[in-house]
């Protein structure tokens, strides 16, 4: 790939970035991500589903003569003149193994699976980096707290990218205890739901067994008049 | 201060002035004539010429989009003679694919005494099921039954589908949500307990589970978390995409060639069974269309099993998502779930006026948006030329009380809000998108398939949904079918004597083309879309 200055043209309309140093001349209303592209990168890391959802893209940048550092996601972020960027595609963060169906749902179990928990200094830096904008430190204060349930619901729109723990002083990987936390609220603090089992019940003792047989068994003009005759639960 | 241009906003007063007429009134549901007669003029599926026969393999004559048969007809990357006798690694269970459908296929065969080895294209994770807002339907609530469920998803699926396997996904659903639950997945529910439940497009009952809008984050995540637990029985390889399928010599599926992504090196995978999980197509964007899959979704999956000689069926169906964003030019075509409908958002035209109902099922809905836009000329067009209609989002709140949109849709208000855009103030401005490849490789309830060994789960699959998949039973299908070929395949890895591996097929294969004539340059499956600039 040129850059402006080797190729000597000028384009009026584009601004300059600066890819992990290089600059590039790009259209102002393209995203971090199809800037890249535009750029000539075929990216492989650092992509994923480019819908803001799989936190592959992470980025951090600044903006020429602004100390700041910013971070968002390549894929949602629209590009500035003199941009200065580099993603993060992945983080060597601490990842516990454990059998989430020995656990108990109490403060302990995030202390002995996480010691560095207790070590947090409530300094903020991780909310600072957050792209989804989740207060992280509180919901890391929660987990010292022993409050899972507050710990799962601040976290939960969590991507996993790991720029928290990128920018952590006491190296946490908050995601990943994040996750323990949420994991321990679904599967022993959310209230249960008891018409589920009462369905799985009614299907193991083959209530449903002779209709499905039948729906089975039917003709496409024979489905179409029952699908025609549904009744349809009002909103 | 809005994100919406002058000329946009001067139309949201019109949907502003119509709002409290329209919350009483919603507009009917079409005829089953009118389903047709809308889809035959403006559905995609029905340009003729955007389609072709595939001219070679045992699925001949299948009608599918010419971006997907011009790489099914392509040329594999490694020839007959690649050597396989000395594999890279060896395991029972082979799963290929790090989506929804391959991870619940490893805690499967895990559980069911199985070695398993899964190899991905991206990272972990990096799938069409993390994207997946909505839900995930199942028949759990007195007032709902599986057989209420089985009729909701063969009439929104043309009367198309294969019965066995409407009927494995009906009758397990309820049990998947039990699982993903005891894996600790938070499901959206009552203070009692109950589960939270909307309907959605083409749903006679409401059966859509959700965890907010990040229902198939939290499914992934849950079960990627689960599998990083139980690394001595799972070993996960990320940016090792399949390239080819291997059999033995008596025809048997043995493993895998894959590619390390970032060296170009390739390697043999041997194995005892194969679980193909490879998901969709939509980065093949038929017709032009944007899509909403993730970055990988280059249909490989369809390529591999087809060259073995799995048949393929209803590939020429594709699904257009009614609800892509359609402004700002940054995020078009990503997907605004159909749980903002679900909720109670009516799509209306540039006019403020309603002209279809909200929850047709997805084929008909973006039909109707399409004709609304095209035909009758009452879509609004951005500056970039792009049409769309308004989903009046806003009306949520009214329904349900202010605060639902943060609390239901936390994905969507980021989203917008990243452009400036208050979603629960003003409208979205949406146009149908590519969504899912409704069509792929045929499969029987158990997820085996016509080639012993080879077992089938997910987007990559075809029959389940018929010609067109109701919404919340994708989330659902790659659940209940992952972890039937997880077990199906453990079983069969345990009883299985393999004989000695070849790439055979690949000396017919290319004889075949080469006797049809058959010779579109490209290497195939592709892995990665290539949006570099073309000067």
């Amino acid at each position: 790939m040129e850059t402006e200055e080797q190729s000597g043209r000028t384009e009026p309309d584009l601004i300059p970035v600066y890819i992990m140093g290089k600059r590039y001349m790009v259209p102002p209303s393209l995203t971090i991500m199809k800037a890249m592209e535009w750029a000539g990168y075929k990216l492989i890391r650092g992509v994923g589903c480019r819908g803001g959802f799989c936190g592959a893209c992470a980025t951090t940048y600044r903006i020429l003569g602004d100390p700041k550092l910013y971070f968002g996601l390549a894929c949602q972020t629209v590009v500035q003149p003199d941009m200065y960027l580099a993603q993060i595609p992945f983080f060597p963060a601490q990842r516990a193994t454990y059998d989430i169906t020995q656990l108990e749902p109490v403060a302990t179990t995030l202390f002995s699976t996480y010691p560095e928990v207790l070590r947090c200094l409530g300094c903020g830096a991780c909310t600072k980096a957050c792209p989804q904008d989740l207060d992280v430190r509180s919901y890391m204060a929660a987990g010292m707290r022993g409050d899972i349930a507050k710990m799962a619901d601040l976290s939960f729109d969590c991507i996993m990218c790991g720029l928290c723990a990128a920018r952590c002083p006491a190296e946490e990987a908050q995601y990943n205890i994040a996750i323990l936390a949420r994991r321990l609220y679904g599967r022993y603090l959310a209230p249960r739901s008891e018409h589920l089992y009462e369905r799985l019940e009614e299907i193991e003792a083959g209530k449903f067994n002779a209709e499905l047989e039948e729906l089975k068994g039917l003709d496409e003009e024979e489905l179409m008049r029952q699908y025609k005759a549904r009744d349809i639960e009002p909103k | 201060m809005s994100g919406y241009p002058r000329e946009m906003q001067e139309s949201i007063r019109k949907v502003e002035a119509t709002r409290a007429r329209r919350i009483k009134e919603t507009f009917p549901a079409m005829s089953m004539e009118g389903r047709d007669a809308v889809l035959e003029a403006f559905h995609p599926d029905y340009k003729e010429e955007t389609f072709q026969a595939i001219r070679v393999g045992v699925s001949k004559g299948q009608r599918t989009p010419v971006e997907l048969a011009r790489i099914v007809e392509g040329r594999p990357h490694i020839g007959p003679d690649f050597d396989l006798s000395d594999p890279f690694a060896e395991t029972d269970v082979l799963i290929v694919g790090g989506g929804g459908a391959g991870a619940s296929a490893a805690l499967l065969a895990q559980e069911n005494g199985a070695q398993v080895t899964l190899v991905t294209k991206l990272r972990f994770g990096d799938a069409n099921t993390m994207m997946a807002q909505g839900g995930i339907q199942a028949a759990d609530r007195p007032e709902d039954s599986p057989a209420i469920h089985y009729l909701d998803v063969i009439g929104g699926g043309h009367f198309t589908n294969v019965p066995e396997l409407v009927e494995a996904l009906v009758m397990d659903a309820p049990f998947v949500i039990e699982w993903l639950e005891d894996l600790g997945m938070m499901f959206d529910k009552n203070p009692d307990g109950t589960m939270s439940e909307q309907h959605g497009g083409g749903t006679s009952r409401k059966r859509m589970h959700s965890a907010r809008d990040y229902s198939g984050a939290e499914i992934m995540r849950t079960l990627r978390d689960e599998v990083r637990n139980r690394e001595q029985a799972i070993t996960v390889v990320e940016f090792a995409p399949a390239v080819e399928l291997v059999l033995d010599d008596k025809g048997q599926a043995t493993g895998a060639v894959v590619m390390n992504l970032e060296t170009g090196v390739y390697h043999f995978i041997k194995a005892k069974a194969v679980v193909l999980a490879t998901g969709g197509g939509g980065r093949l964007h038929y017709q032009e269309f944007p899509t909403t899959n993730h970055h990988g979704a280059t249909a490989d999956g369809v390529i591999m099993a087809y060259r073995v000689g799995a048949p393929l069926g209803y590939l020429e169906s594709m699904q257009y998502h009614p609800t892509g964003a359609a402004f700002p030019e940054q995020i078009v075509g990503l997907l605004v779930t159909e749980k903002v409908r679900g909720l109670g958002a009516q799509p209306v035209n540039k006019n403020g006026e309603q002209f279809v109902y909200p929850l047709e099922p997805r084929d008909v809905e973006a039909a109707s948006l399409i004709r609304e836009c095209k035909e009758r000329g009452n879509g609004m067009i951005t500056s970039t030329g792009q049409p769309g209609v308004w989903l009046d989002s806003p009306m949520i709140e009214i329904i349900h009380g202010p605060g639902t949109i943060q609390k239901a849709l936390p994905a969507m208000v980021r989203q917008f809000g990243r452009f400036d855009i208050d979603i629960t103030q003003e409208p979205i401005l949406v146009y149908p998108t590519l969504h899912y490849q409704n069509g792929g490789v045929r499969l029987r309830a158990d997820t085996s398939t016509d080639i012993p060994g080879l077992f089938i789960a997910g987007e990559v699959s075809g029959g389940v949904h018929g010609h067109n998949r109701l919404m919340g039973n994708s989330l659902l299908e790659i659940t209940v079918f992952g972890r039937r070929a997880g077990r199906s395949a453990a079983s069969y890895a345990h009883e299985v004597k393999l004989g000695k591996p070849t790439l055979a097929h690949l000396e017919t294969w290319n004889r075949e083309l080469e006797e049809a004539g058959v010779d579109t340059g490209i290497i195939a499956p592709i892995l990665l879309p290539d949006y570099t600039r073309r000067e």
